[in-house]
């Protein structure tokens, strides 16, 4: 016998092996990340410092949180555009109610409530008279951005103590590296997002709408409370996102987070969650958001480029891997 | 009567009427139009005028729905043509001349068409979900638009430039003409030839279409073409009132505004079947309630909460589902629904 002892069936499944093709977007996603600090850290010095990294999480907290959301809308097969609207109320309505003298944790509550009601109604609306999450979203959108012009059109700014101690402070780590609270909160968050989808039965629920609701429907699963679910949970996210947001600029704007949904929407593209939904995981929206602030990282290292250029270069990527996955599922079907 | 309530543009007439109604109660001087310097003057033609980029876009993105697309990405299109433009006239040696501006405009369009080729390519040939297809345009439109003006307002000087959104040709605004121009042009290509019908036969079912021996991809790349043409001379025309572009700014939100006119007109966002008219009247529609909100002293910011209320209010009556229950009064277990891919 030869050196090949291997039984020529396992020889045949180690010839045939490959990743399975549900993580290759993902491992994509990675490399790509990989790729990039180490083509920064090779040209720029000091981009390597961990600490770079670790800012990477201090100045993406909230898109973390919002991509979070944005993952549960996007697996269930439908989309969110009122994110970044409902992230600029959520700075409003904690800076008025901080100004007129709301305790702190009053102000939490309250912004954390209004966008999970915004949310699960959007998710009725969507559910049970069959609008589409594109038209029923948008409604949300212009809604969230009508009201925080309505609470005022000029910034608020926030000075309360409690606010402010968090949003300045400081967690030290070993190596006198440091975070802040907001990483903390958004790992948790995420944490906590990533066991519900992938650990729980809601989670399972979760893909199986996604991947073909009708068929969900007649294996009686609860459709139903899924799809109003998801929403709920990304206006909750998106909420929660919106104070991370006040805490990062000590402010509430009407015009804060213009724009935002993109990125929320291509960070989780990014990540490798396959937009027609079914398919995804929740730890490719944290490659993704992560892939997003190095680019910035690495446009702001290299003075030459223009802040723009981070625009061009999301849309590039989003591109190239949406084609990346319409490739992957043609070869599929 | 009842025939009457029943025509598809009966509601967003009536709702355009009662709005205009609401305006002319509270400013009395609301419909008079006068002539001022030899140029129609008033509020009606302001509204007109205001509305014209909205209404070209929307015509654009009429056609794209009908095929069951969606193009976000006319209000980056509209930003990338004006920069172009702008930057081209600020940038020659003679600002005001005529051959100048023919070149400009045309450079303009040019791009937008290019534009429209590649959103076209993506969903048509490519198979991308049109959403995101024209989001990729979307996201890094504006970036190529401030990679253009680089990042800067550019202004120009050119009366000719000028004429495009603010001038008056035979007392009417040229904006106007125009935008009615290519609804015409628009109107007569899909209604009096069967582009119309083989637009919205692909719509409803491309690959039957295909097989039935029409060219599915070509009306679907074409669609989008027209669309980024639309938003191009959109973008001219807001380019042109202010004499500058401004590549962050211009055209922002717009394709919001343009869906929502097409929706209000009463074209389904599933496709198959579409209204030039009607986006006529929603994009009015939503240029009037734009004019009315600071009228009635509401501030004007706020005329997102009203445009979101409009919307939900559209989408209620055109589902089936709403309709059923508010006929019957009676809770109704939710049918399994198949998936529409165009979520």
């Amino acid at each position: 016998m030869s050196a090949s002892a291997l039984s020529p069936a396992v020889a045949a499944r180690i010839r045939r092996y490959s990743p399975p093709r549900r993580y290759l977007p993902v491992a994509a996603a990675i490399a790509l990340l990989i790729g990039i600090f180490g083509a920064g850290s090779l040209r720029y010095q000091g981009f390597a410092d961990p600490q770079v990294i670790l800012n990477l999480f201090v100045d993406n907290a909230f898109l973390l949180v919002l991509g979070l959301g944005m993952t549960f809308v996007i697996l269930a097969g439908g989309i969110d555009l009122s994110v970044g609207s409902v992230v600029a109320l959520s700075t409003m309505i904690a800076a008025s109610t901080l100004e007129s003298g709301w305790p702190v944790a009053a102000t939490v509550v309250a912004v954390l409530v209004s966008g999970t009601l915004l949310g699960t109604l959007m998710g009725l609306v969507i559910h049970y008279f069959d609008v589409q999450p594109f038209i029923a979203t948008l409604a949300g959108m212009f809604l969230a951005r009508g009201l925080c012009y309505l609470i005022s059109v000029e910034s608020i700014p926030i000075r309360d103590p409690g606010l402010t101690r968090f949003a300045q402070g400081t967690v030290p780590l070993p190596g006198g590296y440091h975070v802040t609270p907001s990483v903390v909160v958004a790992l948790v968050v995420f944490a906590i997002g990533a066991w519900v989808l992938h650990l729980t039965r809601f989670g399972r629920t979760v893909y199986a709408v996604g991947g073909s609701e009708s068929s969900a429907h007649l294996m009686g699963l609860r459709v139903a409370l899924v799809k109003v679910g998801v929403y709920t949970i990304s206006g909750l996210c998106s909420a929660l996102a919106g104070l991370l947001f006040a805490a990062y600029t000590l402010s509430g704007y009407s015009l804060h987070a213009v724009g935002m949904e993109l990125d929320a929407i291509a960070a989780v593209v990014i990540g490798g969650t396959l937009l027609t939904g079914g398919r995804g995981l929740v730890l490719g929206t944290m490659v993704g958001v992560l892939l997003l602030g190095t680019i910035q990282t690495f446009i702001s290292f290299d003075g030459t480029l223009s802040s723009w250029w981070t625009k061009i270069s999301i849309g590039a990527l989003l591109l190239i891997f949406v084609v990346v996955q319409r490739l992957l599922t043609r070869r599929q079907t | 009567m009842r025939d009457l309530v029943r025509r598809p543009l009966f509601w967003p007439t009536l709702a355009l009427v009662l709005l205009l109604a609401l305006n002319t109660a509270v400013t009395p001087s609301f419909l008079s139009v006068r002539i001022q310097d030899g140029h129609l003057y008033g509020s009606l033609i302001d509204i007109l005028r205001n509305g014209a980029p909205v209404l070209l876009v929307a015509l654009g993105m009429t056609l794209v729905i009908a095929t069951r697309g969606i193009d976000l990405s006319v209000g980056a299109v509209a930003a990338i043509s004006g920069a172009v433009a702008c930057v081209y006239i600020a940038g020659s040696s003679q600002q005001a001349a005529t051959s100048t501006l023919l070149t400009a405009v045309a450079m303009a369009v040019g791009v937008c068409v290019l534009l429209g080729l590649w959103n076209g390519l993506l969903v048509s040939v490519i198979g991308i979900q049109p959403i995101i297809a024209t989001l990729v345009l979307m996201t890094a439109g504006r970036g190529l638009a401030m990679l253009i003006t680089d990042g800067q307002i550019t202004t120009v000087v050119s009366p000719g430039f000028k004429v495009i959104g603010a001038g008056f040709v035979a007392t009417l605004p040229v904006a106007i003409l125009i935008a009615l121009a290519v609804f015409a042009l628009t109107a007569v290509l899909a209604r009096r030839t069967a582009l119309g019908l083989l637009i919205e036969s692909v719509g409803i079912n491309p690959e039957a279409s295909r097989l039935a021996g029409i060219h599915a991809r070509t009306i679907t790349w074409t669609v989008y073409v027209f669309s980024a043409f639309c938003a191009g001379v959109a973008g001219l025309m807001i380019a042109s009132n202010t004499s500058a572009a401004d590549a962050n700014n211009a055209g922002l939100w717009i394709e919001l505004d343009a869906i929502l006119a097409v929706v209000i007109g009463g074209t389904s966002l599933a496709g198959g079947k579409f209204s030039l008219t009607g986006t006529l009247i929603g994009a009015m529609f939503i240029q009037t309630l734009a004019t009315t909100i600071p009228t009635i002293g509401i501030p004007a910011e706020a005329n997102y909460l009203f445009k979101a209320v409009v919307v939900i209010v559209v989408c209620l009556l055109q589902s089936p589902k709403a309709r059923a229950a508010l006929r019957s009064r009676r809770p109704r277990r939710a049918t399994p629904t198949v998936r529409t891919e165009t979520a």
